[in-house]
């Protein structure tokens, strides 16, 4: 068995003269939780497509669970969350997992003793016997949700799953999503929205213009670490003399800031301080900022999003 | 594969079902079956009664055989109606709403749920024909005693012509949108229609011209041809002598027609499902 989930190469779609996806090569672990964040019209939607067989791809190749795209005996081991997800809605939210749960071709024991702890995991118990017409979106949000995991897949893609949910659904979205994790399920996570992904991904992919502009980790331990403090009354020569420990030295708001390599440099940094008589209120690791680099890598337009 | 297509069309059939369609085709039909009944109750008293009534029991026969043909007639365009437009939506709406893209990414082909909701109509169509053309041949055995001849190849003919419609509507789904689809639909079964009236008038004034317009019309959509022969299957040689009622054919379609039908509805049927197993959704 392949370590990768999905490996695609150079896949590429085109409507008619519009370029939806132009290259898309990337590989996403088995049970890694994969964030593929870009703005709207990056392309997301239409690379879950061509990933899921929904749409042909105009060239390149790609494999998904070890087998071709689109591959039907594969998809008994996907989840789906579509994006505009539009259910049948004539049905009660328990039918519709029965109806989903019989297309995977669950059988009738494990499927009801399923159905239950996924309506109580995505909180829809008690609106269960209901018509999916009545539902909110949000709730339809989290029936979908249901419906994507009812074959315990081990490997759902998720398009957009917080737009338009309530802050208790996105917090079940994000449970469910740290379970999946836990169970080793890989998840392909669609958004445009960083929170969201900074939360609750492994990996994290930005995407422009139907193209894989930078993919980085965001659980590894980086490289370059930004390290900040706050010391008292801090002068022109002490922060001349703080570039000995790394580049880009910036005082912001009363806090300095500066690149480093380690973060054994905090320590280091600290001794010289105390070393030179400086009064120390703060010092320590800044958290990658990931908005930064949404925010270069997509450009001003992305800040609508 | 059979269990694919056999979940699609338990979905298809429930989704009718909830959805009051079938409800409403079911009151509609009952309440013709009711004024059918009414009708041929007083026509039948008429006949028994009036003292300028036909003498013979053979013109009595010929007159309720003429009455259940105009009942079955009947029934013929509601099966028509009701194979065009159950499933004008089934497939363009669900591509429109993106409810399809849940389907199909099940571990299910793409032919199964185009199958799968073909037979699902199939079955409603093939009940409702049973109710409805079963109700008006009961009707007139029980008010007159009197059943057509060849009834079951006349009923077979009226869901082949059924069979025909629906899978064209089915198969138009895949690419058209539902408006598009039912201008399509319909247009075909008025074009068989209208040809198939060009077709008896030419016959009639022995036009060859007209006739050869109406039998390619009728190679088009052999909707109508399948009507005429099922018309002429069910009624006795005395009635068929009669000629220009829509159930007494001047022109007979030959039997071949059912051949194309049946040739002709597998083709589209096949079409439809490479039509949407090659499309982006
Ligand atoms: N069926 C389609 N026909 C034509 N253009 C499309 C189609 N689907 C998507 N596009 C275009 O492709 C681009 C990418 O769309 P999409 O994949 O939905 O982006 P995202 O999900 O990142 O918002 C958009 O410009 C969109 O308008
Ligand atoms: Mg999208």
């Amino acid at each position: 068995m392949n370590h990768s989930a999905i490996e695609t190469n150079a896949l590429r779609k085109e409507f008619g003269a519009k370029v939806a996806v132009a290259d898309l090569t990337l590989t996403v672990q088995r049970g890694e939780v994969f964030g593929f964040l870009g703005p709207n019209g990056a392309g997301k939607t239409t690379s879950v497509k061509m990933l899921l067989g929904l749409v042909a791809r105009t060239s390149g190749e790609g494999r998904v669970l070890d087998a071709p795209l689109g591959n039907v005996a594969t998809r008994a081991k996907i989840g789906f969350l579509p994006e505009h997800f539009r259910f049948q809605d004539w049905l009660s939210g328990r039918e519709f997992l029965d109806l989903h749960a019989r297309l995977y071709g669950i059988e009738n024991e494990k499927r009801k003793a399923r159905i239950e702890k996924l309506l109580t995991r995505v909180d829809l118990q008690d609106a269960a016997n209901r018509k999916l017409k009545e539902y909110s979106k949000g709730m339809l949000q989290r029936i979908g949700l249901a419906a994507a995991l009812l074959n315990e897949p081990q490997l759902v893609f998720l398009d957009e799953p917080t737009s338009g949910l309530d802050p208790l659904g996105r917090l079940i979205v994000r449970d469910v999503i740290q379970e999946l994790r836990a169970q080793e399920t890989a998840v392909f996570l669609n958004s445009h929205l960083l929170s969201e992904v900074e939360v609750t991904c492994d990996r994290v992919a930005f995407v422009k213009n139907g193209r894989v502009i930078r993919e980085m980790g965001l659980r590894e331990t980086r490289n370059e670490i930004e390290i900040e403090l706050q010391v008292k009354n801090p002068t022109p020569n002490l922060l001349r003399d703080l570039a000995q420990f790394g580049k880009n030295v910036q005082q912001l708001n009363g806090t300095i800031h500066l690149e480093s390599d380690t973060a054994a440099r905090i320590p280091e940094i600290n001794r010289w301080l105390v070393a030179q008589g400086v009064d120390v209120y703060k010092i320590g690791a800044a958290k990658p900022s990931l908005e930064k680099m949404f925010l270069e890598v997509m450009g001003e337009d992305a800040r609508a999003g | 594969m059979m269990r694919g297509i056999f979940t699609i069309s338990q979905l298809t059939i429930h989704e009718a079902l909830r959805k009051r369609v079938l409800l409403a085709a079911v009151l509609l039909g009952l309440a013709f079956l009711v004024i059918f009944a009414l009708g041929f109750y007083f026509m039948n008293r008429e006949v028994v009664n009036s003292p300028r009534g036909p003498e013979t029991q053979a013109q009595r026969a010929l007159i309720y055989i003429f009455l259940t043909m105009a009942g079955l007639y009947a029934v013929n365009f509601l099966m028509v109606m009701m194979a065009a437009l159950l499933p004008v939506d089934t497939l363009s709406g669900e591509i429109r709403s993106g409810a399809i893209q849940s389907l199909v990414t099940k571990p299910l082909r793409r032919a199964e749920i185009v199958l799968g909701k073909w037979l699902g109509f199939w079955v409603i169509l093939a009940g409702y024909l049973a109710l409805m053309g079963g109700g008006v041949l009961l009707i007139a055995r029980i008010v007159s005693g009197i059943t057509p001849q060849n009834i079951f190849i006349g009923l077979a003919l009226m869901l082949l012509e059924a069979t025909l419609l629906l899978t064209l509507s089915i198969a138009g789904g895949t690419r058209l949108s539902t408006l598009a689809n039912g201008v399509l639909v319909f247009g075909l079964f008025g074009l068989a229609f209208i040809g198939g009236w060009i077709e008896q008038i030419g016959a009639l004034f022995q036009n060859e011209t007209a006739r050869y317009v109406g039998v390619i019309a009728s190679l088009i959509v052999p909707s109508e041809s399948l009507w005429q022969l099922a018309a002429y299957n069910m009624q006795p040689a005395l009635m068929r002598d009669l000629t220009m009622t829509p159930f007494s054919p001047a022109s007979v379609p030959s039997n071949a027609m059912v051949v194309w039908a049946l040739g002709y509805t597998l083709l589209v049927l096949l079409l439809g499902v490479w039509s949407f197993r090659t499309r982006d959704l």
